[in-house]
């Protein structure tokens, strides 16, 4: 124990690291999936078909995989592109953006699901009414769709995020000092794994805990007004 | 194998001659030089990915019957409300659910050996120091703590009539289980668990981390001794992709078998 006390600024650097990455492919995969239900629920049938072949492609392979392709290959094509056109001199993609454009681009197909659904759940009357008064499509989004679309995708992304969270413990595999690299290099190093693995673990275990019920808290809360069944 | 051979584009065996060109070369040729996948390497290895694919598949189908066998009477004990039992199986679903499979397989294989007393006993040796058993138990232990909830739910959304209707005809408990509640359950249960299927395939990716040459790690393994960028992890998501194909469709036979009673009526008689 008194080696988890000794490496409390590492485990917790690398916790900052972790909530980070998480966080930033939230925000990536909550772009990509409303523009995913957006495509998908177009009436365009090239934008469906794309956003079609993004959902499939992302529930074939695992997150691990495309996160080193991304990660070795992604540095070369960028790389060679930038040679070939003499646009920018080398790039390197480190691990963070690996970790974020992988993890994010991964749930960006889950949360395409989670907002179409939650789309397709609200009244087709409510958003007609809303261009009968002579809202903008703008204001249809912002006023109609949006509030409602929250409540109703609330459970499924809840679901996402818990996965998510878990999701970047993978990011120590190609290499970046998270908090599973920072607790196995120090276990390592007091030859004590298995006191830094459990440490690692309970924090994980906190971490969705934590946004377990803080998103159960939101759920009830945008539920205001909703009769239960 | 000498130095230069393991360059990538050079390999024994294949040597192009001025005067000779076979099909062969010709490809080799384009697939070194040309392509910007050198497909060719792809296919020498090929066999390999095919070993990695069966490591993938054995430990993810074990680890799934495992973990589904494991699953089902805790499912029915957290149905039930077994006084004792509940807490304790609530506890263990919650903590391997809430945590990372990765560090759940470290923990197993690099941090068990922490200790004498489990470095010392008759499992150290064939069981808890082979990579392949460390996996196998965690895998196991993960599966079934995700199958241990969505069961429980099934189980515990059982039409009531049913159940009287087991009661009525006179059935025991486990009579009624056996063939009432546990077969209903295990159908409506089907469509998350070709979920959980497919994320145990996707999750068995951890076995690359502990040294096991599943289908990543060949491609890591390919990569690695080639010094390629892209070419391993590529063939191996085909391999998870066309494995995601087929499972997603045994599971799509089964649902139409299996859930027919629950789909609406095609014709309508007048």
């Amino acid at each position: 124990m008194e080696s988890i006390w000794e490496y409390r600024m590492l485990l917790l650097s690398g916790t900052a690291v972790t909530i980070q990455l998480a966080l930033g492919s939230l925000a990536l995969s909550v772009i990509l999936g409303l523009i995913g239900a957006a495509a998908k629920l177009s009436k365009n049938r090239m934008s469906h078909r794309v956003a079609g072949a993004y959902t499939t492609l992302i529930r074939g392979v695992p997150d691990l995989v495309l996160m080193m392709l991304l990660f070795y290959g992604g540095q070369q094509i960028v790389n060679d592109l930038g040679t070939a056109t003499g646009w920018w001199d080398y790039v390197e993609i480190n691990q963070f953006i690996a970790g974020v454009w992988s993890i994010g681009f991964v749930f960006g197909a889950y949360m395409t699901e989670t907002f179409r659904g939650a789309i397709l759940a609200i009244p087709r009357g409510q958003i007609e009414a809303g261009i009968s008064v002579g809202m903008t499509p703008l204001q249809v989004f912002r006023r109609i769709t949006w509030p409602q679309m929250i409540r109703h995708a609330l459970p499924s992304f809840t679901n996402n995020w818990l996965v998510l969270i878990k999701a970047t413990a993978l990011v120590s595999v190609i290499g970046l000092h998270d908090l599973v690299w920072n607790a196995s290099t120090a276990g390592r190093s007091v030859r004590e794994p298995f006191t830094f693995m459990f440490a690692v673990l309970i924090i994980y275990l906190l971490l969705t805990a934590c946004s377990d019920v803080g998103l159960r808290w939101m759920e009830r809360r945008y539920n205001v007004g909703v009769d239960r069944a | 194998m000498d130095g230069a051979s393991l360059q990538r584009g050079r390999r024994p065996g294949i040597t192009v001659t001025n005067t000779e060109r076979t099909l062969l070369e010709y490809l080799v040729d384009i697939s070194e030089n040309h392509s910007p996948l050198d497909f060719m390497l792809i296919a020498d290895h090929i066999d390999k990915f095919f070993y990695g694919a069966l490591l993938t598949l054995e430990v993810t189908l074990i680890s799934l019957v495992v973990g589904g066998l494991m699953a089902i009477p805790l499912a029915l004990a957290r149905a039930y409300r077994q006084p004792w039992l509940n807490r304790p199986i609530w506890c263990f679903t919650y903590f391997f659910r809430g945590t990372p499979l990765l560090v759940q397989t470290y923990l197993v294989y690099y941090g068990l050996a922490q200790f004498d007393v489990v470095r010392e006993s008759f499992l150290w040796d064939p069981v808890l120091s082979s990579p392949w058993w460390c996996a196998l138990i965690t895998f196991s232990l993960n599966t079934a703590a995700y199958t241990t909830e969505f069961l429980r739910g099934a189980i515990e959304n059982t039409a009531k009539g049913e159940i009287e209707a087991a009661k009525a005809c006179g059935m025991s408990t486990l009579r009624m289980m056996r063939r009432i509640i546990l077969p209903s359950a295990f159908r409506r249960a089907l469509p998350a668990y070709s979920n959980e299927v497919i994320f145990m395939l996707h999750s068995s990716v951890v076995l690359s981390t502990i040294t096991l040459q599943d289908i990543l790690g060949v491609g890591r393994w390919l990569n690695g001794r080639y010094y390629l960028a892209y070419e391993g992890f590529i063939t191996a998501m085909l391999f998870y992709m066309a494995l995601v194909f087929v499972i997603s469709r045994v599971f799509r036979l089964w649902e139409s078998h299996w859930l027919k009673h629950l789909r609406p009526r095609e014709t309508v008689e007048a």
